[in-house]
């Protein structure tokens, strides 16, 4: 189980982490102006296996890897969005954080609220109801499985 | 059935006769583009690898221009660790040049290219009819590891354009009108095509503008069709296409859009969302701080000359900074010999090196709290141009220059007879 943080529609990249800082030396300096200008209190509040959980088009904007590369690095164990941006959905593939869409999932929920997420089963689950995800492609899955892109770098 | 332009390029550089939307194949890339806003992660990642290599290293182009000249400490450190691997490892290198968009269009895109950029402003290139398209550093290194990656087929979104912009009218507010019309993420995975007899009256700058703004609709690229004025632009900058691709007559498009563009009018997106358009008519009279004309998107000599034209003569209101960047040294050089370094100065504008500047918020120019920009780059999202509580409104140069004289959000037709 974990807590869910809540977000709306169009969260860019931005918002995740902002300019000033994605060309700081590591991303251990980065991480901890997560939203910061969305909600100061996540990165310090944010615990591993918690969830992000947003409405459509989730992750706009730039190509920064550096945004779901600081999620995954607060340990943010899935996002799970009506929709994403198409770079941000790649990258975060690559890079091993799994995003899930759900169209369900925003606006039954409440930020605070326990949850689990079941990949294989393809569901989540949070206040005692189930929520439908759409399965990842094979393909993405594969990367996912593998641990992320550069994995499959080293094995060849 | 046949293919669209998007089609055809993957194919090519998939080695197949025919793709479809919705596969997955694996593609050879032909140039692949990194700048200093995420190279150092990519550096990180590479020497962590268990064998680092380069596929091939003439196809990679690294440009300094989100930070330049450096602004800070930490920012040092990453930029010299760009420079010396550069150096290590013999990669074409620019620093002072440009921004890597425009410093791409001078001297490297041709048409019928697929190419991966580290930056989202990579669909600029289909102004030639190349596939260029935003990936994050672990894509980037995995292309410049092994020369290829994988490439989910995008549906295509076509725009059948007719007629021509009115005088007053720029190629800016003809993409605003686009991502307001379709939302912010309206192309979302696919690639928007544009094409038709509108397209013939524009020049290479305003499709490098069109193009370059397309990924704000979550376009994976943008592509155009290549016609006389694109292989003028190649061969004036000693290059010859690759492939010159058009869509076939069959070719399926998930929509065809037909726009006169004669129907366009002056549009500013207000914060904070590139699709949160309104006619520029709605805005006036609205303050602002600070006005910046330049980026990617609208620091050409074109652009440039008509805020020149704008300002000659008259001045900056007193009450606003107006931030002049050239988009590449090409473009400085050019405007300095036109004379209109020397008019921005003369007016009071801030004439800076060609950089990434305020359009993305980390480099000389930033706005503070509460403070509002009028801003020709590329986006306007919350805290995009500094502090988070600050404000961006995007609009053409026109609209951007006649703003800064006015000391508020204004046209150009309504300052024409303004003395200052």
């Amino acid at each position: 189980m974990g807590k869910i943080f809540k977000f709306g529609q169009d969260v860019d990249t931005d918002q995740i982490i902002a300019s000033q800082y994605i060309i700081y030396p590591t991303i251990d300096e980065m991480k901890v102006h997560t939203f910061e200008s969305l909600d100061t209190a996540f990165a310090s509040q944010v615990q591993p296996g918690d969830y992000v959980v947003a409405s459509e088009n989730f992750g706009c904007g730039s190509s920064r890897e550096q945004a779901p590369t600081v999620l995954k690095a607060l340990g943010v164990k899935a996002v799970v969005a009506k929709s994403f941006a198409r770079i941000f959905y790649r990258n975060a593939i690559n890079i091993g954080l799994p995003v899930i869409v759900c169209k369900e999932l925003h606006d039954n929920v409440n930020a605070g609220d326990e949850m689990e997420l079941s990949m294989q089963e393809g569901v989540v689950r949070v206040n005692g109801k189930e929520y439908e995800c759409t399965k990842l492609p094979a393909y993405m899955q594969g990367i996912l499985d593998q641990g992320g892109l550069i994995a499959s770098l080293d094995r060849e | 059935m046949g293919m669209t332009i998007a089609e055809k390029i993957i194919a090519a550089a998939a080695g197949v006769p025919f793709v479809k939307p919705g596969d997955i194949h694996t593609v050879t890339l032909d140039r692949l583009m990194s700048n200093d806003g995420t190279t150092h992660l990519t550096i990180d990642m590479y020497n962590k690898l268990k064998n680092p290599r380069i596929a091939d290293v003439s196809k990679l182009v690294w440009i300094m221009d989100h930070n330049v000249p450096c602004d800070s400490v930490k920012t040092a450190a990453s930029h010299k660790k760009m420079r010396d691997f550069a150096k290590e490892h013999g990669i074409k290198f620019y620093e002072g040049a440009g921004v890597c968009h425009q410093v791409m269009m001078e001297n490297h895109v041709t048409s019928g290219e697929l190419i991966f950029g580290a930056d989202s402003h990579t669909c600029a290139y289909g102004a030639v009819g190349a596939f260029g398209t935003g990936v994050g550093c672990t894509d980037y290194l995995y292309a410049m590891v092994t020369g290829k990656s994988w490439l989910l087929v995008p549906e295509t979104l076509k725009f059948h354009l007719t007629g021509k912009l009115q005088d007053g009218v720029y190629a800016r507010d003809f993409i605003l009108s686009v991502i307001g019309m379709i939302g912010a993420n309206g192309a979302n995975y696919m690639a928007m095509e544009f094409g038709g007899e509108g397209l013939k009256t524009l020049n290479m700058s305003d499709r490098i503008s069109i193009c370059n703004l397309c990924v704000e609709a979550g376009a994976k690229t943008a592509l155009m069709e290549v016609d006389e004025t694109a292989l003028a632009y190649l061969k004036e900058h000693g290059r010859e296409p690759k492939h010159v691709f058009q869509s076939d007559e069959d070719a399926h498009f998930a929509k065809v859009c037909n726009i006169d563009l004669g129907t366009i009018k002056p549009i500013v997106a207000k914060p904070h969302f590139v699709d949160s358009v309104v006619d520029a008519k709605e805005c006036v009279g609205t303050h602002i701080d600070q006005a910046f004309l330049g980026s990617c998107n609208n620091g050409r000599i074109e652009d440039l000359r008509v805020g020149a034209q704008l300002i000659k003569g008259k001045k900056v209101h007193p009450l606003v900074r107006f931030l002049v960047v050239p988009a590449s040294a090409a473009v400085y050089r050019q405007a300095l010999a036109e004379g209109i370094i020397d008019t921005f100065m003369e007016a009071g504008a801030i004439v800076m090196n060609p950089n990434c500047s305020v359009c993305w918020g980390s480099c000389q120019g930033v706005i503070g709290e509460g403070e509002v920009l009028i801003s020709t780059g590329t986006r306007n999202f919350k805290g995009r141009a500094g502090h988070k509580d600050s404000f961006v409104y995007l609009a053409s140069a026109a609209t951007v220059t006649a703003s800064a004289i006015k000391g508020e959000i204004t046209t150009a037709d309504l300052i024409a007879d303004l003395k200052s």
